[in-house]
């Protein structure tokens, strides 16, 4: 138990850590370019989302939980993951505010002074951008609750302290 | 005007929207989450209301999501039926959020925040699968329903994680089944559109395809329903939930599969497919007999309140299931109603049962001593609900079963009349006792100082207020019985 918290608190290999760091740039810009594919061709939210969360767990595995903490907390977590759905249904909603009914994008065309077919084609880029948040962020927290089981490492060292005192 | 058109839309995206809002509420102050939420679902309830008043006056509203037109699009249908599930829908979980501060703040202070958040987004699903008019819509919202509702049972007490456990495989069990059958009949229409399926699927009514697909969907509900040889997953789930899971899950969550049921075999397929060209009402006839009995007879040898009150759920899935498979208008009009009734009178027993497990810290049977002296309101509340449940006439229990067993008589059914008849007398027994246990049992160890203070301990207010009220609706139901038959489900009743 003690080693494992050690573990996801701090990891020192040189190798593992530099590979993972000329890796993670790479693995989250080509997340960026699924995302941005979602509502034309192969690729999607979901699926970029998924690869962006990939590359904070690689993060995680690879600096430990300190280091990561730093890039994407819990709060930011739960944070990312309910503006992400709140910009999908927000988007809806702001169609809804324009006369139309819900998720009606061809409506967004009223203020981002383009045509019909673009202004739909840029409603659904936004609502891929909000699954995309969403995805990442409840990706990422899935992972932190289960290797860390619920509790923050450093509590939980705290509390091994207090109970062997 | 333009915001009542936009009303179908609104009353599933306001508690989505305000569930998403919920965790960043509680990270700046966690004593708002709970105003929030009454706000979200008073909402709700409001333009729930107003669909309803809409659909009485007008007839069916059909909402096109994202403007596009039904076959491809998603649409949302309400007519009679649905109009009456979602009314009960948000103001059960409306009635539940306002009951709800007291209970989680003594059951699971720490986890405050997320509880609500769960619970917004259960209401959400369920206000999704009574409102939409596509079979896979159904399905997506079914999932968060039910991913939803296995979250709010784990965070119960010990034991509850294995029930929600248990609960997760059956019910993705159903809702496979479920989504095999909406994939069948996709394979053959190439639709998901309710309306759209029962215009094209009377040419492929013998179609083998169209026959497993309709069984899928069947057992996937009856899954989900609790019918009895499948509710093996209901009583340790809703016993082990927190005392305001339960209370918002149990009274909804088998009643929407009802609603499932009634629309998949009445609005999807015809009443004729539904029961000429398949033993189906042989079948739910049978086994609905078979839940009233199991569900009686295993009530009585409970001796942990919460749990009793499970089996007594599994025994109502009998009636509403017997209901609709005797096929004639009579019987399926008590069946709705009983839906109705059913969603209020089991509301009001998992309330007073928070209500006990808030005051004594755990739910059997004979933490009721005493509890006529010490809390006389929240009895006289549990005897207008219990006597409801038996089915005495002013309550509305009366008047639904009444429909059924005349249904059954129309349909010449005795052994349904008989199953019935033997249900209420068990519950006479079940509520008896309780009531006993309550009025002479003042507990064996000299706790009965005479005059001794801390007499009354009545429950809080916040609780108290809704268990009262329901207790009041349920007589309000019973007198106005008629309007709501004549003006709601007289409409939603299929022409046979």
């Amino acid at each position: 138990m003690n080693g494992f918290a050690e573990m996801i608190i701090k990891t020192e290999d040189i190798i593992v850590k530099t590979i993972a760091r000329i890796l993670i740039p790479f693995i989250q810009l080509f997340s960026l370019y699924v995302i941005m594919h979602g509502h034309y061709s192969p690729g999607g939210g979901f699926q970029g989302g998924v690869i962006m969360g990939a590359s904070l767990v690689l993060l995680f595995l690879t600096h430990g939980y300190e280091e990561s903490k730093e890039r994407m907390s819990e709060k930011a977590a739960i944070l990312f993951s309910s503006t992400g759905v709140l910009i999908y249904s927000g988007i809806g909603l702001l169609c809804l505010l324009l006369l139309g009914n819900y998720l009606d994008y061809g409506r967004l065309s009223l203020i981002l002074n383009v045509d019909l077919a673009h202004a739909r084609s840029l409603g659904i880029l936004g609502v891929e951008i909000g699954v995309g948040f969403a995805v990442m962020a409840v990706m990422f927290s899935i992972f932190l609750d289960i290797s860390t089981g619920g509790i923050e490492p450093g509590e939980e060292k705290k509390n091994e302290k207090a109970s062997t005192r | 005007m333009m915001l009542t058109d936009q009303a179908p839309a609104l009353i599933v995206v306001i508690p989505l929207m305000c569930a998403l809002l919920t965790p960043i509420i509680g990270l700046v102050k966690k004593e708002l989450c709970h105003i929030w939420v009454l706000f979200a679902l008073a909402l709700s309830t409001a333009f729930a209301v107003s669909v309803l008043l809409a659909v009485i006056s007008h007839g069916p509203v059909h909402y096109y999501m994202g403007g596009w037109m039904p076959p491809w699009g998603i649409e949302y249908v309400i007519d009679h039926l649905n109009a009456l599930m979602l009314v009960l829908v948000t103001g059960t979980a409306l009635v539940v959020a306002f009951y709800s501060p007291k209970s989680i703040e003594r059951e699971l202070p720490d986890k405050l925040t997320y509880f609500y958040t769960v619970f917004l987004l259960q209401v959400t699903g369920f206000l999704g699968i009574v409102i939409t008019g596509d079979v896979f819509n159904l399905y997506v919202f079914l999932e968060v329903a039910s991913l939803a509702g296995y979250a709010l049972i784990a965070a119960g007490e010990e034991g509850a994680p294995l029930a929600s456990f248990r609960y997760l495989i059956l019910g993705t069990i159903g809702a496979c089944f479920y989504l095999i059958g909406a994939g069948y009949l996709y394979i053959v229409t190439g639709s998901l559109n309710m309306a759209d399926l029962a215009a094209a699927l009377p040419e492929l009514y013998h179609s083998k395809v169209i026959l497993v697909a309709f069984a899928f969907f069947m057992v996937g509900i009856a899954l989900k329903m609790a019918l009895f040889p499948l509710h093996m997953w209901l009583p340790d789930a809703y016993t082990k939930a927190p005392s305001v899971a339960s209370a918002l899950i149990a009274p909804l969550m088998t009643k929407i599969a009802v609603y499932i049921m009634l629309r998949i075999m009445f609005t999807v397929f015809r009443p004729s497919f539904s029961f000429e060209i398949l033993p189906v009402s042989t079948i739910m006839v049978v086994t609905g007999i078979a839940a009233i009995l199991v569900g009686a007879v295993m009530a009585l040898a409970q001796i942990d309140f919460k749990r009793m009150l499970c089996y007594i759920i599994v025994a109502e899935v009998g009636y509403m299931v017997g209901g609709i498979g005797l096929a004639n208008e009579t019987a399926i009009k008590g069946a709705i109603l009983h839906v109705l009734n059913d969603v209020v009178m089991t509301l009001g027993l998992f309330a007073v049962a928070g209500i006990i497990t808030y005051v004594k810290k755990s739910h059997n049977l004979s933490d009721f001593q005493g509890a006529f002296k010490k809390m006389p309101f929240t009895m006289a509340a549990f005897t207008v609900i219990g006597l409801s449940v038996i089915g005495v006439p002013p309550t509305c229990g009366f008047f639904s079963k009444w429909y059924l067993i005349q249904g059954s008589v129309i349909a010449g059914n005795w052994y349904f009349v008989a199953a019935l008849l033997f249900s209420s007398l068990i519950n006479i027994v079940l509520f008896f006792r309780i009531l006993e246990i309550g009025y002479y049992d003042q507990g064996d160890h000299g706790n009965q100082e005479k005059g001794a203070g801390r007499k009354f301990t009545e429950a809080p207010v916040s609780m108290l207020v809704p268990a009262l009220f329901i207790a009041v609706l349920i007589i309000l139901i019973g007198f106005y019985n008629q309007p709501i038959i004549l003006g709601i489900i007289q409409h939603s009743v299929p022409t046979l």
